[in-house]
């Protein structure tokens, strides 16, 4: 058809989508469907199509402001009003708001008689006159099988189909028409895959007695998409789709830290705690403390005012909130303000892709800054090694690029030689490695932790022993012996023995001092003696000298009292010796 | 109960009732002018003076595809006497239109 109008889709111009608005698929068809043509969704029963074809033209007058109408010829519209009531879209509000046509055509073989030649011209007039109505840039049929098995003549509903398809595109409508998986092809008559721009298959399989919803573009004419089986999820919030690739390494690092909840574990980390953003394994045994130390992470989030979601696989959140009051944690406080969220589910439930749709999902709906999965080895029992890892890059990833700091516990088996290899698998990834062991010695079995890994941050090299009181978690210092490390009342024991032999210690010292002093006294005392000694002999010589001298000057005195009474000359005073006489 | 009202004296009724006829076509296409032909032929044959039939083109007025729940082109819509009947097909295989239409062969 050579017509003018359509050079603009030209090599050069990007195909038109007409985005679905339902979360994931979007991302996979990178835009949406094929705008102005005819997509198929095929599969079996149960699998979703008419949800899918119902939301994709509800959020395209929500979202998106284009008119829809949707072909009913399975469910009547009051069914279909009830049905996806369970996905919050108000049907009846639509159509009042005149966005929206429900069109239930009701087809019965048993009431048609059929007498020669026709074709299905009526539906295409009845098409066109709902799309009048509103004005519909959008139309979903559903489904492809009940309308033509209201015909025997195969010739005619095969060229019918091809009708009605291209009908639709010449109209310009992004259609989108359901249809029943064939035996072992596409779609039943083989043909309507050719003559669909774009086709989607659901699947809901059941693998060890798991179901999955799976979703996949088998083709899309013109444009790029995922080719993955795309697991998805259909809830209150609608459809969500799960894309597989991962977004990338290029996620945004913060260099803000948030506290353990555990003061002793924050100093073991320069006193600050964890990376915000950065993913924690807490791993260890069973009954090691993981929950714990999981809880009152959440706990202090929740005390910082930011919310906190907490994925419980093991127990119910009444028994967690029960078994942390024993700890002194009151966690109804938080989770009555909104600010904890616990969702607790068995893993089993559904496949571990719908856990990772399921994580994502909540995730955007209460945008939280802290979650916690615990355990996350519960969910490893759901699928191959490979795919538990596959899931857990997926999940870290879009944790990180959301900026949510993740806490991971997880179970390792028994006491082995090393803890650390059962986890080989995801620690690659993790950020901070918490490792909780038990420490079995002297009959019993207490708790230690220590930080294996943590990145961009020193952190404590040391074993700390973990013990639960009802006041919290506490740290202490474990000691080191000849005998090992020392826990538990072996601990205690060593405390008391060195306190004893600190006192000891002690005495020994204050024995010495006093000795010392004792010393020091009697050295003083003797000291005193001679000083006293000394002073007496100074005093006996002084006085001597002051005698001495004393007789000396009466001496002269009385020698020139004589002189001048014998009338002598003056006696020189070399001669008053007399040696110069003779 | 119905089945009982069809069952009652179908000769004597005949000529009393009135047959109400609708033929959607769309369009002055060969497989509708055929059904008209056709049917025509086989009410003046089988139903002469007790019927009343009216043609729809559904191309001049697309909306009573809608409001009528119409699929196929042409249909054929008894809606007397009930129960309501519907044939669909260029009316060509007579044997069906009477079964259809719930009528004796004469």
């Amino acid at each position: 058809m050579p017509n003018p109008s359509h050079r603009a889709n030209t090599p050069g111009t990007m195909l038109q989508k007409a985005p679905t608005g339902i979360t994931g698929l979007d991302e996979i068809t990178s835009g949406g469907l094929p705008k102005g043509r005819p997509t198929l969704v095929c599969g079996s029963a149960g699998c979703g199509k008419t949800m899918f074809a119902m939301e994709f033209l509800v959020r395209g007058i929500l979202e998106f402001g284009e008119p829809g109408i949707f072909i009913a010829f399975e469910e009547t519209p009051e069914d279909l009003a009830k049905n996806v009531a369970s996905l919050g879209f108000n049907l009846a509000e639509l159509e009042e708001q005149g966005g929206l046509i429900v069109e239930y055509i009701h087809i019965d073989k048993n009431e048609i008689t059929v007498s020669g030649a026709f074709d299905l011209e009526g539906l295409f007039l009845n098409l066109q006159a709902c799309i009048n109505s509103v004005g519909a840039k959008r139309i979903a049929i559903d489904t492809l099988e009940i309308l033509f098995g209201g015909f025997e003549d195969q010739s005619l509903l095969r060229r019918e189909i091809r009708r009605l398809f291209l009908w639709l595109k010449s109209r310009g409508l992004s259609a989108v028409i359901t249809a029943e998986r064939g035996d072992g092809t596409l779609t039943r008559q083989g043909l309507e895959e050719y003559v669909s721009d774009c086709v989607i298959m659901l699947d809901h399989r059941v693998n060890d007695q798991v179901s999955t919803r799976r979703l996949r573009v088998v083709k899309y004419r013109g444009s790029t998409h995922g080719t993955s089986e795309y697991p998805f999820l259909i809830d209150e919030g609608g459809i969500s789709v799960l894309p597989i690739s991962s977004v990338g390494l290029d996620h945004p690092a913060s260099n803000e830290r948030i506290s353990t909840g555990i003061a002793r574990l924050d100093a073991m980390m320069e006193g600050k705690g964890y990376f915000r953003g950065s993913s924690i394994l807490v791993s260890g045994t069973a009954g090691s403390g993981k929950t714990s130390i999981a809880n009152f992470f959440a706990d202090a989030a929740c005390r910082r005012g930011e919310k906190c979601l907490f994925m419980a696989f093991e127990e119910s959140p009444a028994q967690i909130k029960r078994n942390m009051g024993s700890l002194g944690l009151d966690l109804e406080k938080w989770v009555s303000r909104g600010l904890l969220t616990f969702h607790a589910s068995r893993p089993s439930i559904y496949g571990l892709e719908m856990h990772l749709v399921k994580i994502h999902k909540l995730v955007r709906d209460l945008k939280p800054e802290v979650i916690v999965i615990d355990p996350v080895s519960n969910l490893t029992g759901m699928g191959t090694v490979s795919d538990v890892n596959g899931m857990l890059v997926r999940l870290i990833d879009f944790l990180k690029s959301e900026g949510i700091t993740a806490m991971f516990t997880s179970l390792t088996p028994g006491t082995q030689s090393s803890p650390e290899a059962t986890e080989v698998g995801i620690s690659s990834l993790i950020d901070t490695w918490l490792l909780v062991r038990d420490i079995e010695s002297n009959g019993e079995r207490n708790r230690g932790m220590f930080v294996i890994k943590s990145r961009g941050m020193p952190h404590s090299n040391q074993i700390r022993e973990f013990v639960l009181t009802d006041k919290g978690l506490d740290l202490l210092d474990v000691y080191a012996g000849p005998q090992g490390l020392v826990t538990g009342s072996a601990r205690l024991s060593v405390e008391a023995r060195e306190k004893a032999a600190g006192k000891y210690f002690q005495a020994e010292i204050d024995n010495r001092k006093t000795q010392l002093e004792r010393k020091r006294k009697s050295l003083e005392a003797k000291w005193a003696l001679l000083q006293a000694e000394f002073a007496v002999e100074e005093e006996e010589t002084t006085r001597f000298i002051a005698r001495k001298t004393a007789e000396q000057d009466a001496f002269k005195e009385d020698a020139k009292v004589m002189a001048k009474y014998r009338k002598s000359d003056p006696i020189p005073a070399f001669a008053v010796n007399g040696h110069e006489e003779g | 109960m119905e089945y009982a009202s069809t069952e009652t004296p179908a000769a004597a009724g005949q000529n009393d009732d009135i047959f109400l006829l609708k033929l959607y076509v769309a369009g002055q296409t060969p497989r509708s002018v055929a059904a008209i032909e056709n049917l025509n032929k086989i009410c003046e044959v089988h139903l002469r003076g007790r019927y009343k039939l009216e043609v729809v083109d559904l191309a001049r007025n697309p909306n009573q595809a809608r409001t009528d729940k119409i699929l196929a082109i042409p249909t054929l819509v008894r809606s007397l006497p009930t129960p309501i009947m519907r044939i669909i097909g260029d009316l060509s295989d007579e044997d069906q239109v009477l079964m259809g239409l719930n009528i004796r062969r004469l």
